[in-house]
């Protein structure tokens, strides 16, 4: 119970509002927007009449039985309902008839506890709002002086500021601590040394079609350049993808090429026509920018585009940015064609693919 | 309100004996005599935070229930589960686990949607619970340290929530890690050295599910639960905030008890959100990962999304312009180090030390327990709305291939307008929001000085048409005019400027500086003088 308020009624007798003029109310000399205190509470249906709490009563019973029957029915859902089966309707598809019965169960269950407990709380529980004092966060002074006494006499009794040795060997012993903990995380991973360099292709390395490519990723073969029709797009790798085994991932992830076939009038770029074969160029899949894999190809314009970010890279001049935010040409892989008649790397990519690192240069 | 205490009998029932026999080692009775019924004051938005709690306990249950059937391991294996789109495929046992958690497991999928659906409320709580308390000043002291202890768990929820997208291996979560990896390599310096710590050698490698695993499920839940503790504990002692009204004070707390009204009010809310998310489990399908496919580098998904609470730097890497150097054999990346490190720095630095910053400008050392409506201090709410709109541009920009698909629209305009908006959006934003504040002020002062417009129109004997205002209760006129208006300090007040050293001078004159940029422009309060002319002339 706040003072003002008791101070407000005494004052003026409780009459706010004296007189009607204009729309006003006449209000009392002071300070006019003083706190009036609490409003009164306002008894709600169920407060004064009997047959609205009963009815409440029922209804908050009703959702405590329902939310029972629910999670009964959630059991029986979970042993009764094949995993395979499907439900079908309108608006959510086709979807598993078990998962659908078992989270529309396990709502209902919840939801209706949770209802029927807030709808108790408004509707039969006290509504009558009272105010609780709150204390003081601040130590008085005296407090603080003996707490800053205390800690005076502790610090006094271990001798710290009478030995500096020792407080200089202790601060010392602390500052190395965290190093061992940094120390321990070395075998985390190895060095990066040049690994970032080169990739898995090399001179004569054959170039698999990753359309040929089994299921289990061990046979797929080589593409012929005739197959390679002009406005066509190849998704490559190196033929040590197919027995990388558990390396897999780690070679594809910066390994992995396509190749477009041009009309060789259309390349700009010298460099770009000789380490291509009559048109056809392979280049990094990897984005120059952070990595994902470039993806979208627009024939017309010979534009790559990586989804990710929209880096677009013009494969008619040497791969270089021509939107987004990648900074760097995709790096194109020098190729040939070998005895058999199939494609063949000439040599490693020519500088790192990928994303840019601070040793890249 | 509190009841009378009763002489103590001993206890009789099973429920006290346990009371009395906990009492006697526990010392309980004192402790529950004070917060069996402790006041909580009564506002929709207090419950903002409740949720993030309450999602927070959904992701624990659901997430140990997970746990028992996921294994968080990179080793290869063939699938030939039951979803035969997969049969034969090699994927890790991370992704082949997650397949069969969501059709071999019964109520496996509906846990993973669960879980994943908590996660987006979770963090989309922490955030709009964390909007509510910047624009109602909640932050101000004694509330400083809560609110930097709310910003870590808003920072580690954005982790958690990212490692544990990660870890089902599947198509879209690599692409993520994939992008994760070459913003780590753009650091200077330590940035290779960092990437291959982390994956244990070159990406991806075949340690990082497990470490991620060990992360999520340990580290940042363990790092969580603490500050979780820590902020109850303070939200506790310090005692809830509340709006002003008549009967409220800095001195008070005004609401119902603990026992027994927010005991099943907020008890209740709990089951109803996990009510919530058990629907959109059984109904909304989340993350359906066996479509995406297992992860393979050399792949990817037009129109790969991350979830809502990344989106932002995601648009941040995409507006980027392609700005790199090469000095002395050495890559400075900074289109990537800029968007996705410096950026949400930047934002990130400035959300946690904003209390400090208000309180250094304000100069203001008192305690505050009743809480600003926004438009009473128009500079701090502008702020909030200018950052907002920034974190808006960047998160829309991070869909702009889908906008330009579904909006039949050019991507590279999209990303050129977001170029410009992402500077112009906030300046606009903070302007704009200062005169809506204002404007609502101005109706504030006329509502107290004139009444409350009535919507009766009367016509007087002159033939003069009016409306009737109706007089405001003095509740409301209490409420209307119970916040500060503040004023830019003068140089004298910031500082006496006899003696004061010279780099204390040049502060002194910075924080005069701001707080006319803070003050300048201000709506007076009301002042019982012109409340009281406004009432006896009589027109309005």
């Amino acid at each position: 119970m706040s003072t003002g308020e008791m101070n407000y009624e005494e004052e003026h007798g409780g009459a706010v509002a004296v007189e009607e003029e204009h729309g006003h109310a006449v209000v009392p000399a002071g300070d006019p927007f003083a706190d009036p205190g609490l409003e009164p509470h306002r008894p709600r249906i169920f407060d004064i009449d009997e047959k609205a709490a009963k009815r409440a009563e029922r209804q908050v019973a009703a959702l405590f039985a329902l939310s029972t029957l629910s999670a009964i029915g959630f059991m029986v859902a979970y042993t009764e309902i094949p995993r395979t089966a499907i439900v079908d309707f309108f608006p959510i598809g086709a979807v598993s008839a078990s998962n659908f019965a078992l989270g529309v169960l396990l709502g209902i269950s919840m939801f209706s506890l949770g209802g029927g407990a807030i709808y108790w709380a408004r509707t039969l529980m006290t509504d009558v709002e009272f105010p609780q004092e709150r204390h003081h966060l601040e130590s008085s002074a005296q407090d603080k002086a003996a707490a800053v006494a205390e800690w005076k006499q502790g610090v006094e009794d271990s001798g710290i500021k009478r030995r500096p040795l020792i407080r200089r060997t202790l601060i010392g012993a602390l500052a190395i601590l965290p190093l061992p903990a940094l120390w321990i995380l070395r075998d985390l991973g190895p060095l990066p040394g040049d690994t970032l360099r080169s990739t898995a292709w090399s001179e004569g390395e054959l170039i698999i079609n990753d359309a040929t490519v089994s299921i289990d990723l061990t046979t797929g073969t080589g593409i012929k350049p005739e197959e390679v029709t002009i406005g066509s797009l190849f998704m490559a790798r190196p033929a040590k993808a197919l027995t990388a085994g558990e390396d897999y991932n780690n070679l594809m992830a910066k390994a992995a090429i396509f190749l477009v076939r041009m009309d060789p009038a259309d390349i700009v770029s010298q460099r770009e026509r000789d380490w291509g074969y009559e048109g056809i160029v392979a280049f990094s899949k990897i984005c120059t920018h952070v990595g994902c894999a470039v993806d979208l190809y627009e024939q017309q314009t010979h534009h790559m585009l990586c989804p990710c970010h929209q880096s677009t890279f013009d494969l008619s001049d040497a791969g270089k940015v021509i939107f987004g935010p990648a900074a760097r040409s995709l790096p194109q892989l020098p190729i040939t064609v070998n005895a058999d008649g199939y494609l063949v790397a000439r040599s490693d990519f020519q500088e790192p693919v990928g994303p840019s690192f601070w040793e890249r240069g | 309100m509190s009841a009378t205490p009763a002489e103590f009998a001993p206890p009789a029932t099973p429920a006290g004996k346990a009371a009395d026999y906990l009492d006697q080692r526990l010392g309980i009775a004192n402790a529950a005599k004070k917060q069996l019924r402790k006041i909580f004051p009564d506002h929709w938005s207090f419950m903002l935070g409740e949720i993030a709690l309450y999602s927070f306990i959904i992701l624990l249950l659901s997430g140990v229930f997970l746990t028992l059937f996921f294994t968080p391991s990179m080793n290869e294996v063939t699938y030939n589960g039951s979803y035969t789109p997969l049969d034969g495929i090699r994927m890790s046992e991370a992704y082949a686990s997650t397949v069969n958690i969501s059709f071999d497991v019964r109520g496996g999928l509906l846990m993973r949607q669960i879980h994943h659906w908590a996660a987006l409320i979770f963090v989309m709580a922490i955030t709009v619970h964390m909007l509510r308390i910047f624009f109602t000043g909640a932050f101000r002291k004694p509330r400083e340290i809560n609110w930097l202890i709310g910003f870590g768990l808003f920072v580690c929820a954005l982790l958690e929530g990212f490692c544990g997208y990660s870890l089902p291996d599947d198509l879209l979560s690599g692409t993520g890690l994939r992008i994760a990896e070459g913003v780590i390599l753009s650091i200077p310096i330590v940035g290779t050295y960092v990437s291959f710590f982390l994956f244990g050698g070159e990406f991806p490698g075949h340690d990082l599910v497990p470490r991620l695993f060990t992360i999520h499920i340990l580290l940042v839940p363990g790092i969580l639960l603490a500050l979780i503790t820590a902020h109850l504990i303070l939200v506790f002692y310090q005692k809830h905030t509340q709006w002003a009204g008549p009967g409220r004070t800095e001195e008070n707390v005004v609401g119902l008890p603990l026992l027994p009204v927010y005991t099943a009010k907020a008890g209740g809310f709990f089951f109803v959100i996990f009510g919530i998310t058990a629907f959109l489990g059984g109904l909304v399908s989340i993350n359906p990962i066996w479509s995406y496919g297992p992860y393979v580098p050399n792949q990817i998904s037009a129109g790969s999304q991350p979830d809502w609470y990344i989106g932002f730097l995601e648009g941040s890497l995409r507006m980027m312009p392609n700005l790199e150097f090469n000095f002395w054999g050495h890559t400075l990346s900074l289109n990537v180090l800029i968007p996705a490190l410096i950026v949400p720095g930047i934002l990130f630095t400035g959300l946690a030390l904003y209390p400090f910053i208000e309180a250094w400008v304000t100069g203001d050392r008192r305690e505050h327990h009743i809480l600003d409506r926004p438009r009473n201090v128009p500079t701090r709410t502008a702020i909030g709305v200018a950052g907002a709109t920034f974190y808006g541009v960047l998160w829309l920009v991070g869909g702009n291939d889908l906008i330009a698909t579904h909006f039949h629209l050019s991507l590279e305009q999209i990303t050129w307008f977001g170029r410009f908006a992402v500077f112009l959006g906030p300046a606009f934003a903070f302007w704009i929001t200062r005169r809506i504040c204002f404007g609502l002020q101005r109706a504030d002062r006329d509502k107290v000085l004139h009444g409350r417009e009535s919507g009766i129109i009367v016509r007087a004997p002159s033939g003069e048409f009016s409306e009737i205002h109706e007089p405001l209760s003095q509740g409301d006129l209490h409420k209307l005019t119970a916040h500060d208006v503040h004023r830019p300090l003068s140089l004298t007040e910031v500082a006496d400027s006899n003696g004061v050293p010279a780099p204390k001078m040049r502060q002194a004159k910075l924080r005069a500086r701001v707080t006319k940029w803070y003050f300048g422009e201000r709506v007076e309060k009301p002042t019982a003088e012109e409340y009281h002319d406004a009432i006896s002339s009589g027109h309005h």
